[in-house]
């Protein structure tokens, strides 16, 4: 999520290849850095909506469509 | 006599540098400033707002279920069911999610307020000199957070009793609305 563009697509790739992985954990990790915070939009098995916040690569479900980056929170 | 009129001369044209090298000197400078490239931040493009926010809305739809999304296309407000019933004395509670205003905690059996966390998604690196995200995005950032990690987003944001930041009077005619709302989804799914 950015201001001024909404949604921007930073890398696509299949998890099951090893160079499309390598490049989505290493962009991850920047985004981390760079001090966003991350979350995997999530339907439960009743068709629930919610988000999970994930901290690292690895807590990404293998699953997962897509991971959102956007802002920290700070109080207003 | 000649040199009378020279020093006369001379004493003239100082004078007169006095009167005219200001005048100059503004009118070279509004010359320079108005040929002067304006950073476009000073003057946001109405165009790319929108485009950011009809963009915005896409990813909202996407991410929260479809009577969320309705409420939001609706009321231009999310209502988020609270998951912890010790955060608020153990009752069921919910929260109001609106764009760019405080998240609104309250009772839906008695729709009593029970307290409005100020939170914000301030994107630094200001693309376009503005930090705001789009109102569907800042909703967006909200909910994930709320349905994600409901507690993070209690100990970032700053609680406030109900009415500091937001109307009151505004908040139950809201929660009017969504009983409203609610029963003629309620009527519509019924009928089929």
């Amino acid at each position: 999520m950015k201001p001024g563009h909404g949604e921007v697509v930073i890398a696509e790739g299949d998890v099951e290849l090893p160079q499309d992985e390598a490049r989505l954990v290493a962009e991850f990790r920047h985004q981390l850095d760079a001090g966003l915070w991350a979350a995997v939009p999530v339907a439960q098995d009743d068709g629930r909506r919610e988000a999970m916040m994930v901290r690292a690569f690895e807590e990404v479900p293998r699953d997962a469509e897509r991971v959102i980056f956007f802002p920290r929170a700070a109080g207003g | 006599m000649v040199l009378a009129f020279g020093v006369s001369a001379l004493v003239a044209i100082a004078l007169m540098s006095d009167m005219v090298l200001p005048r100059l000197r503004e009118t070279w400078e509004g010359y320079r400033a108005r040929r002067r490239l304006v950073p476009d931040v000073l003057y946001p493009d109405p165009g790319r707002e929108r485009r950011a926010e009809q963009t915005a809305r896409e990813l909202l739809r996407s991410c929260v279920g479809d009577e969320e999304w309705a409420m939001y296309r609706d009321l231009g407000l999310i209502r988020v069911w609270g998951r912890h019933p010790r955060a608020h004395g153990g009752g069921e509670y919910a929260y109001l999610i609106y764009p760019h205003r405080p998240v609104i905690a309250y009772e839906p059996q008695t729709r009593r307020l029970l307290g409005e966390y100020c939170v914000e998604f301030p994107d630094e690196t200001r693309p376009y000199g503005s930090s705001r995200l789009p109102d569907s995005d800042d909703v967006l950032a909200k909910w994930m957070l709320l349905t994600g990690d409901e507690h993070r987003l209690l100990d970032e944001s700053n609680m406030h009793l109900p009415g500091r930041q937001v109307d009151l009077a505004q908040v139950t005619r809201d929660l009017w609305r969504i009983s409203r709302w609610e029963q003629a989804r309620m009527r519509e799914l019924a009928a089929g």
